[in-house]
């Protein structure tokens, strides 16, 4: 009797522990229409809840350039390494704005879903898998409009670019801020759900980071002692890649890029396996 | 048969107390005991869960030590009081929480309906909400395409599917969220009382949906409801939790009596004093009793058993042509059927002061569901002087009347039931 049984076949067991590794890839798979479900849902609700709609994604990165422009480039005269001000400050924007939003969201993401994580089983991963690409799509967006504003420069203010090879890189440089957004996104969402005051920490966190990363100065302006811990931030050489694409001037190398590729990898790869780790309890926590 | 859930040795344990602050300490607490060998201190003081009592830990097991299985196409109606552990089976087994210990073999694909709707957005259209609701519970778009003709036309809301279901009625939202759920293809299909909510009608055809289901397929089934009418009515047999164990597992009937028997209360019983009164000239209503056959206090009755209402009241003044009736009335409000003190000969004259009388009903008449009574006192010919409507709220239970299954869910727009005697007169057999 116990020996046919250890050989019975059974789709599923549950059990109160799995393999650290185990990281129900092929579930995700299998859930994959609910991931493109998901993100048509951020979009159609986004796009009727607010009067503005679409319009929004435009106001904001807008807003918050002339906001730098007076603040850091016409205040404080910060470097844009001879770059025009609007064009500089929004480059950054635009880029910063999709890691630190696929970051904060991520960061949220029991909290926000504990109603339905509570009630039915699907592969949590499609949880922030969605966030990142519905923010892709917002990314994408904006980035209309930076190169709108390219074009005005170079057609009326005279500004030239050198089209150059970086910018074929942009796909990895968007990779690359997508899942370190994913990846620490994940990680702090598993702190959070145990020690709660942590949450209060992300968006101030993310506000610190920024000063970290080059967004509103260029790297080739900071002191040598600094520069060191500003290139150990993964997000710097996608930043300046991202300049050097589509603006011709930054400050990075290939070395430096593969650096940022591996090491969001890592940050990853860590956060899917904490992530699993905790969507297993946490509803008992909530 | 093939089994096709199997649970051994499941425990479920939850702390107690805040979270969040302390719980560091508390990790590493535990994190340091179990790296010098020693046992779990949090997992040593755990104990059943009873909540009446407060326990000296802050450990709590929800379920303790649970083994059953259930072979392919068994309906099981889950049974329990709150806080039985009835959920957290369910949660379990639904792969929403994962268990302390222990583990669940399942075969074949297993969907559960926790709540109908989950993910439903507001702003998002009937069509557009029946996608992702059914992506969420497990489907393929492909799958949802080729049934969406089914859920429309099961929901009964095709005229505003393309609508946002925020400007759906709330009966509305739970026939097409519940339709959605009905056409899931799964093996074993898990329910959580997602029936308490919805229109009678509604509920009725969900019942038989579900029951086609099962019956028809071979699909597995495991049902927890408060409702003993749908359970007795739905599942052949009967899974009674207590305190987090398993207290009965086998015929559903028997399970439901066993449950009906341990949870004798006090709602049998309703006090009067806070309820809506009429006029209240010479009289007042003061207490009704419903009891079984053998004098236990209970809301649960069974068709065709004798019962027992027991009325107090309260006279004001000596009076000489009282009338007490009582009369059982629908979820609906219909009444089916009344019970009037003189039509049987009973005593008319009541000195002042409180009365009790006792109305004995050899047969129940009504068919398994939830009901009603109304209880009056008047002068016979005169205008009602107190009435109490709803004054308390029995559930009538199937069981077989004459030795053989009786299916009475399939007959929704009956009420009553009443024995009568069939013979062939005639045939022409060819």
């Amino acid at each position: 009797m116990t020996s046919k049984k250890a050989h019975e076949h059974w789709d599923l067991k549950i059990r109160p522990s799995s393999p650290l590794f185990d990281l129900h890839l092929k579930d995700v798979w299998n859930y994959r229409d609910l991931l493109a479900l998901l993100v048509r849902r951020d979009f159609v609700s986004f796009y009727k809840q607010t009067i503005l709609g679409p319009v929004w994604f435009f106001l904001q990165p807008l807003l918050t350039t002339v906001m730098y422009v007076f603040i850091f480039g016409r205040l404080a005269g910060l470097s844009t390494d001879g770059l025009p001000q609007p064009l500089f400050y929004l480059t950054g924007i635009v880029a910063w704005n999709y890691f630190a939003e696929c970051l904060t969201k991520t960061s949220s993401v029991f909290r926000d879903n504990a109603n339905i994580f509570g009630k039915v089983y699907f592969p949590r991963l499609i949880m922030p898998l969605s966030i990142v690409v519905s923010n892709l799509v917002r990314f994408g967006v904006q980035f209309l409009l930076l190169i709108c504003m390219l074009f005005y420069y170079i057609y009326f203010e005279g500004f030239s670019i050198k089209a150059n090879i970086y910018l074929l890189l942009l796909p990895v440089m968007i990779f690359i801020m997508a899942i370190l957004g994913l990846g620490s996104g994940m990680i702090i969402s598993a702190m959070t759900t145990k020690y709660r005051d942590l949450a209060f920490l992300v968006t101030f966190g993310v506000q610190l980071l920024m000063y970290a990363t080059p967004v509103i100065y260029p790297l080739s302006t900071a002191s040598p002692a600094v520069k060191g811990i500003i290139a150990a931030n993964p997000m710097t050489p996608v930043l300046e890649g991202i300049r050097i694409g589509l603006l011709g001037k930054g400050d990075m190398s290939m070395a430096s890029l593969a650096y940022a590729l591996v090491s969001s990898l890592v940050i990853l790869i860590s956060g899917i396996i904490v992530f699993n780790r905790v969507e297993k309890t946490f509803i008992d926590s909530v | 048969m093939d089994h096709v859930i199997e649970v051994s040795g499941l425990s479920k344990l939850y702390r107690l107390g805040e979270i969040g602050t302390g719980t560091l300490s508390r990790d590493l607490h535990r994190w340091v005991a179990r790296a010098m060998g020693k046992e779990d201190p949090f997992l040593k003081i755990g104990e059943s869960n009873d909540r009446t009592r407060k326990g000296s830990g802050d450990v709590v097991y929800s379920l303790r030590d649970i083994d059953f299985s259930i072979r392919a196409g068994e309906t099981v109606g889950v049974i329990g009081r709150n806080g039985a552990g009835k959920s957290t089976l369910l949660k379990i087994l639904s792969r929403v929480t994962s268990p302390s210990t222990g583990e669940v073999r399942i075969k074949g694909r297993i969907a559960s309906l926790l709540e109908v709707g989950t993910g439903f957005h507001p702003e998002l259209t009937g069509r557009e909400n029946i996608f992702l609701n059914g992506a969420i519970l497990g489907m393929r778009k492909s799958e949802i395409r080729r049934k969406f003709d089914e859920i429309v036309d099961f929901s009964g809301v095709e005229r505003y599917i393309d609508t946002p279901v925020k400007r759906y009625s709330s009966g509305m939202y739970v026939r097409l969220a519940f339709a959605v759920a009905a056409h899931l293809e799964s093996e074993i299909l898990i329910v959580d009382e997602v029936l308490a909510v919805g229109d009678v009608e509604f509920q009725q055809k969900c019942l038989g949906k579900m029951g086609e289901v099962s019956k028809g397929e071979g699909r597995t089934i495991l049902f927890v409801s408060h409702n003993m009418a749908a359970i007795s009515t739905l599942c052949r047999s009967a899974l009674i939790l207590q305190n987090g164990r398993i207290d009965f597992s086998g015929d559903v009937h028997a399970g439901i009596e066993r449950y009906v028997r341990s949870s004798k209360t006090s709602t049998g019983v309703v006090d009067l004093a806070n309820a809506r009164h009429h006029l209240c000239n010479f009289s007042k209503l003061r207490s009704v009793m419903l009891m079984d056959e053998s004098g236990v206090v209970t809301s649960t009755l069974f068709i065709g058993n004798p019962f027992r209402l027991r009325i107090s009241f309260e006279l004001f003044e000596d009076v000489r042509n009282l009338e007490i009736g009582w009369c059982i009335n629908n979820i609906q409000g219909v009444t089916l059927v009344g019970y009037v003190s003189p039509w049987e000969g009973f005593q008319t004259r009541f000195d002042k002061g409180v009365h009790e009388v006792e109305c004995m009903v050899p047969f129940l008449q009504t068919l398994p569901s939830t009901y009603y009574v109304t209880v009056w006192v008047k002068r016979m010919g005169e205008k009602i002087d107190d009435e109490v409507e709803r004054a308390i709220e029995f559930e009538v239970l199937s069981r077989d009347l004459n030795g053989s299954v009786t299916y009475f869910d399939k007959y929704v727009e009956l009420n009553m039931f009443q024995h009568s005697s069939w013979s062939q007169i005639n045939s022409s057999a060819s």
